[in-house]
């Protein structure tokens, strides 16, 4: 029973019209001790202003690097419920699309071996079930394989494959970004499930440069749908915006980035040659305006948060590219391109953005074998300190033999 | 009793199709056009037909308990299928229109709120905090909470000028990638590593833990004839990365733990470039449980933004047109060395020009 729990500190966040995590767990701690010792020691800790879990621990399933994060209290003996409260990342359907049909059977699995808590989900796109003891893990782990469902990954392998909705509801979609999700996810089991990279290595997918799922920022290899054709117009249906009242001007006209759009009357006309494709008047007129037929995606490498040599955005590697009839072997190939050539000269815990900016972009592009283009650049060099690798050799005595 | 299924591994996600609604299969890939209904509230169109989506807040750390619930609403009003979003929201996917309005009811009668959507502050991404994680600086579901409570109207409703997306990182690891958001607030520690002399030579490989340091911090001593590390207190800059590699170097110190604020990131490319979040306050105190000085300069900072930004101006947007300096004034916050980058390539952030405001 739980009627010895106080926590004054964490009542108070109860208050208030933002969903309570607190009121949440609360409704628990009849169920589970590990919920009632998760209480205890969060109190513990906004009492005494810092945190009381022990660092890392391996535990895991078999044949299994990554899935488990583990974690042990560092008050065990006054939190006995937490002295082991370890996660299991559980690999999320694309898109975070679920029945309850579904999820439901997972709770069940959940309620049965571990705290009841999850997060749904974590910042690498798992659902994570939040506190378990390691004996629970293998029994977890086969409840969750015998209703379909598998582990994601942790440490410095693939991390489990995240997209947004794409084509399942957006009409922004330039690719199918589900799809490829479930196919880089199938593909690359061994390397989701099996660490053996220098660092972690993530992927997203977002269907359009509104990069829902913040590819740029947050993913290793963000793949980011664009098309390269003109916008589809509906002429009609801008004179339907038009007639609204809408301020065309203010709107859309005033904020497109590179000027290239002007209105006669109830027409809109787009100078697609100048388009950067930043979607801000698909965005503001979704339904007169849709991205052109010529649909596929731009690769971007190397986004990270700071640590270790400060945060990077992705920066573009592939311009454009695209699936044709299902056949992502061209995909595969550059992804095992980038995997091998970074495995052979990185260091290790050094993400694929920190080793481009060390051996800089030309010596990576030649490494994975692609060539540079202006697309993959803000601006030329600006210094004069250019590594030649051709010389002239003066013909006859002392040229070069080589 | 059946025996014990065969032990199989690797099978990967189930395949995504069969948690797709009706409605959603039959126009993937076909949708045409999407409306905004009202706060919380969208419908997308396609050639065979309309599905309406209700999202309602979620604070990410959820038992089974509160998803009963919220799988209960979704068989009573979406056919039993719903997702999650980026943000970790809550969607509901309606074939019925007249579904919309008896299922705000519900979720508003069991403790969340629907809005989130367009010009409104979506659910805050964050890290695990104080909950789970041994590096954190400090708790982020309780500083989510504590400031959504704050911001509450700004989720249920589209008043502001552009959508604003707020993000918790309990360190400077950001598992919640607070680096390109409109407003991030981040967990810092202030002093160096503590070295447990004793424990470190069993725990930790010294060549592994001095190459930890990206400034180098770190040299190898010897302590009461054991071999261990020292840290040169002048060069550390509290990232945490050595603590990552050895734990005998733990970085949490009650007293000088503390939260950070940042402004100005996105990552969409609408009309701008996606842009890292910017230094506004380099330190507040930690005062749980909620957080008093966080949370009053988190909202003076969406209000003083609510008010003087352009329509579909994003917080970073409306930063640079205005430029810093009058984001210093207009805000009152306190410029210091502090907000002077010193780390790599720290020049590129000097004023090379003289296009001040006077
Ligand atoms: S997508 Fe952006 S750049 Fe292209 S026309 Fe529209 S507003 Fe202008
Ligand atoms: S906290 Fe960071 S800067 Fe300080 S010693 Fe450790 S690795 Fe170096």
């Amino acid at each position: 029973m739980a009627d010895d729990l106080k926590t004054p500190l964490l009542d108070e966040l109860e208050k208030g019209p933002w969903p309570s995590f607190v009121t949440d767990i609360k409704t628990c701690v009849d169920k589970s001790d590990m919920c009632k010792d998760l209480l205890g020691q969060l109190e513990k800790s906004y009492e005494d202003r810092r945190g009381y879990w022990k660092h890392g621990g391996l535990v895991g399933v078999m044949g299994y690097g990554g899935g488990v994060i583990g974690r042990y209290s560092a008050l065990p003996e006054e939190y006995p419920g937490v002295s082991h409260f370890h996660t299991v990342r559980v690999n999320q359907p694309s898109g975070w699309f679920y029945t309850t049909d579904a999820l439901r059977e997972i709770m069940q699995i959940w309620d049965e071996h571990g705290s009841g808590l999850t997060n749904m989900h974590g910042s690498t796109g798992d659902m994570v079930l939040l506190g378990t003891r390691t004996e629970e893990l293998e029994p977890i782990f086969r409840a969750l394989t015998e209703k379909g469902w598998d582990l994601g990954g942790s440490g410095s392998d693939l991390r489990t494959p995240s997209c947004c909705n794409g084509p399942a509801r957006c009409e922004m979609a330039c690719y199918d970004t589900m799809d490829m999700t479930y196919n880089l996810t199938k593909s690359y089991q061994d390397e989701l499930h099996r660490p053996m990279f220098n660092y972690k290595y993530k992927i997203k997918m977002s269907g359009c440069p509104n990069d829902c799922t913040a590819a740029i920022a947050r993913s290793d290899m963000g793949i980011i749908g664009i098309w390269r054709d003109a916008i589809k117009v509906d002429q009609a249906a801008f004179a339907e915006y038009v007639d609204s009242g809408m301020d065309i001007q203010g709107a859309v006209v005033d904020l497109c980035p590179t000027s290239c759009i002007t209105v006669e009357g109830k027409e809109i006309n787009i100078d697609d040659s100048d388009c950067v494709k930043c979607m801000h008047c698909l965005n503001r007129l979704p339904k007169a305006l849709s991205p052109g037929d010529d649909r596929g995606f731009a690769i971007c490498l190397g986004a990270k948060a700071p640590i270790v040599e400060g945060a990077l955005f992705g920066s573009v590697i592939i311009p454009f590219m695209k699936i044709e009839d299902g056949d992502y072997e061209p995909l595969h190939d550059l992804l095992e391109r980038i995997w091998e050539f970074w495995d052979e000269h990185g260091t290790a815990r050094e993400r694929i953005g920190e080793f481009i900016e060390r051996i800089s972009l030309a010596t990576f592009l030649e490494g994975i074998g692609e060539d540079p283009s202006p697309k993959m650049v803000k601006a030329p060099r600006d210094n004069p300190y250019i590594f030649y690798e051709e010389y002239y050799e003066e013909e006859g005595e002392g040229a070069s033999e080589e | 009793m059946a025996t014990e299924a065969k032990r199989v591994t690797d099978i990967g996600p189930p395949h995504y199709e069969q948690f797709l609604h009706p409605i959603i299969k039959e126009n993937y890939g076909k949708w045409q056009y999407h409306d905004s209904i009202k706060p919380g509230v969208l419908s997308h169109t396609g050639p065979s037909g309309t599905i309406y989506t209700v999202r309602c807040a979620s604070p990410r750390l959820v038992s089974t308990n509160f998803l009963n619930n919220i799988m209960d609403l979704a068989d009573k009003y979406s056919d039993g299928y719903f997702r999650f979003t980026s943000r970790n929201n809550i969607e509901f996917l309606l074939a019925k229109e007249e579904n919309i309005d008896p299922l705000i009811a519900d979720l508003n009668a069991m403790g969340t709120l629907v809005g989130g959507t367009n010009n409104a502050i979506s659910n805050p991404v964050h890290t695990q905090g104080w909950v789970h994680c041994h590096s954190a600086a400090t708790d982020a579901s309780g500083l989510v909470k504590a400031v959504m409570d704050e911001l509450s109207e700004y989720f249920t409703s589209e008043k502001l000028p552009a959508k604003l997306r707020v993000a918790v990182a309990c360190c400077l690891n950001m598992c919640g990638a607070v680096h390109a958001s409109d407003i991030a607030i981040l967990g810092l520690h202030r002093t160096p590593p503590r070295i447990d002399n004793e424990a470190l030579p069993k725990q930790c490989e010294i060549p592994t833990t001095v190459a930890s340091c990206p400034n180098n911090a770190i040299r190898p001593t010897s302590v009461d004839g054991k071999t261990t590390v020292k840290v040169d207190e002048d060069k550390c800059m509290y990232c945490g990365n050595c603590f990552t590699v050895c734990p005998a170097m733990p970085l949490a110190d009650p007293i000088n733990d503390g939260v950070s604020i940042w402004v100005g990131g996105k990552i969409s490319n609408a009309r701008s470039e996606p842009m890292f979040t910017k230094l506004a306050i380099p330190y507040l105190p930690n005062n749980p449980p909620r957080w008093p000085e966080v949370t009053d300069a988190v909202k003076s900072i969406v209000e003083l933004y609510a008010a003087n930004a352009r329509p579909f101006e994003r917080v970073g947007e409306w930063i640079n047109r205005i430029g810093w300096e009058k984001f210093f004034d207009m805000s009152g916050i306190e410029f210091t060395k502090y907000h002077l980058d010193d780390f790599r390539h720290a020049g590129t952030t000097y004023r090379r020009s003289l296009h001040n405001r006077y």
